[in-house]
């Protein structure tokens, strides 16, 4: 036995195993949109800086980002951002359960009850909630951005 | 439909072979014939070397988990129909080493399985207060990680294991989980050790893998993500009561 | 790769936890507005002092700073490991640790004096 064990064959990982399979590449694309995430801040934090620095620096931020590299990246990113939004706010409840508590299981109506499988808040409803709170949060900043400035 | 269908299989002899080859068969293609039973038929009537595992083809023992078109199958419960006209791969479990044709060495899983002490830890036995009850609700609380058969095709499927073999794995820690969820267990401490240990759940990027390789319904990849939640809490409350009892 | 057990862990998955949220919530309508409805001027942008007075407001500047900081501590666990994984430099954990982290970490000290001049 520990002969042939010896003999066993090691299956490499191939170098690019991520692109061996759908699942996978989209998995790698999932964890890279955290480098647009990161992007996003900076591009943040140097319109704040133009902000803090006044009139001129202000327009010489928005001429900056007009320039077509700087939509293309940001575009991109976009795209980046919103799959990290879906795909998070879409797994989020295989990480919480969330259990309704058994007093307030005792106050629901029966036809409620029955459909929380054992007192979970369902999956779809922690999903559902979060998109909620997402179209809530985008609302609130463009708001707040565009009657800023008007 | 045709009435055959080629085999694409992997062989390995390691006393004769340095490296796997690829040999090729043709088996009737019938609409009750699971990999399995493509496997049984070469065995018996075209090559009596053939070597792989299987035992209850009935999706319950866990050993025939194999490759089957670069997915990870449980090779009894797939069935040669979904594949005509063919040709079908099937190889090895990936990410074990091949000790022979279709069978491989899970040795590694097999040490790691009891770190986790996949049994019911008692602290206080009362034998004479009788069998311990467990209500309804209770049990549904583990009752899907109770479903894994060790078919290691989660393990298979997992790229983090395949890429750091330290790595605990999905179905050990699934397992873990089903007994730290069990109402009449006391070994969350026991057990929490080896989960936090950065080849425990930490390693894990939730690829989810795991869990759609899984034939039983098992969502390794739940598990861990569960976990990693409940080990940050305890972290979080052992810093800011570093007196309190845990 | 065997590692020591790091009782910094949970804490850091913590970070990246809060900050995928963080980041979910508030990083897409912020670029789709400044970086690409305001420069392809589908409409116009705000003007600089109505945009200064919403930003040195201290409730957005506090909202933001927790955006920025958590945001880069979840981008520096999320590319950690994706460079550990993907390039199979599991041996380098410390090393790429280090970069991540240490830049999440400068990153936020500029959010932090980005913030305090405005
Ligand atoms: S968790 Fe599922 S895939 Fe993994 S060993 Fe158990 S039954 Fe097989
Ligand atoms: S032979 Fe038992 S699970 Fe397939």
């Amino acid at each position: 036995m520990t002969a042939s064990r010896s003999r066993a064959y090691r299956q490499a990982v191939p170098r690019l195993w991520w692109l061996r399979r759908r699942s996978y590449l989209l998995f790698m694309l999932r964890e890279l949109s955290c480098v647009f995430v990161a992007w996003a801040v900076l591009f943040l934090l140097l319109l704040l800086t133009a902000v803090g620095n006044g009139r001129v620096d202000y327009q010489r931020f928005l001429d900056w980002a007009a320039k077509p590299w700087v939509i293309a990246v940001n575009a991109l990113a976009l795209a980046f951002l919103v799959f990290h939004s879906v795909t998070w706010f879409n797994l989020a409840p295989k990480a919480m359960v969330v259990r309704v508590p058994k007093q307030m299981l005792a106050l629901a109506p029966k036809a409620i009850v029955r459909r929380l499988p054992e007192g979970r808040v369902p999956g779809w409803l922690i999903v559902a909630q979060n998109y909620i709170a997402w179209v809530f949060v985008s609302a609130i900043v463009a708001g707040l951005v565009m009657w800023s400035g008007s | 439909m045709a009435d055959t269908i080629t085999l694409l299989v992997t062989r390995y002899r390691p006393d004769t072979e340095a490296e796997p080859t690829i040999a090729e068969y043709e088996v009737p293609l019938r609409k009750d014939w699971a990999v399995l039973d493509g496997l049984n038929h070469v065995k018996d009537q075209l090559d009596g070397t053939l070597s792989y595992r299987w035992s209850c083809r009935m999706g319950i023992c866990g050993s025939c988990g194999m490759t089957v078109n670069g997915e990870p199958r449980l090779s009894c419960a797939t069935f040669l129909t979904e594949f005509a006209p063919g040709p079908v791969r099937v190889e090895p479990l990936a990410n074990f080493p091949i000790v022979r044709d279709l069978v491989v060495d899970i040795d590694d899983f097999l040490r790691k399985l009891p770190t986790v002490k996949p049994w019911i830890v008692r602290h206080v036995d009362w034998v004479e207060d009788g069998e311990y009850l467990q209500t309804p609700d209770e049990q549904s609380a583990y009752q899907q990680y109770s479903m894994c058969i060790n078919c290691m095709l989660c393990y298979s499927a997992c790229p983090v294991y395949g890429v750091d073999p330290d790595f605990l794995g999905p179905a050990a820690i699934a397992l873990a989980q089903r007994y730290n969820l069990d109402s009449r267990d006391h070994g969350g401490a026991d057990r929490l050790d080896v989960l936090v240990h950065p080849e425990g759940v930490w390693g894990c990027t939730f690829v989810g893998e795991c869990t759609r390789a899984c034939p039983k319904g098992v969502d390794p990849a739940g598990a861990i993500q569960r976990y990693k939640l409940t080990a940050a809490m305890r972290s979080v409350r052992a810093l800011l009561l570093p007196w309190g009892a845990r | 790769m065997r590692r020591r057990a790091r009782p910094i862990e949970p804490f850091l998955w913590l970070l990246f936890s809060a900050g995928g949220v963080l980041a979910a919530l508030f990083l897409p309508v912020v670029v789709l507005l400044f970086g690409v409805v305001y420069p392809l001027g589908v409409i116009g942008p705000p003007t600089d002092p109505g945009l200064h007075a919403l930003t040195a407001h201290a409730l957005t500047r506090v909202v933001i700073f927790g955006v920025c900081v958590l945001s880069l501590f979840h981008w520096a666990h999320r590319f950690r490991f994706t460079v550990l994984h993907g390039l199979q430099i599991g041996r380098l954990d410390r090393v790429v640790s280090v970069f991540c982290y240490g830049a999440a970490l400068a990153g936020s000290l500029a959010a932090l004096v980005v913030l305090m001049r405005i």
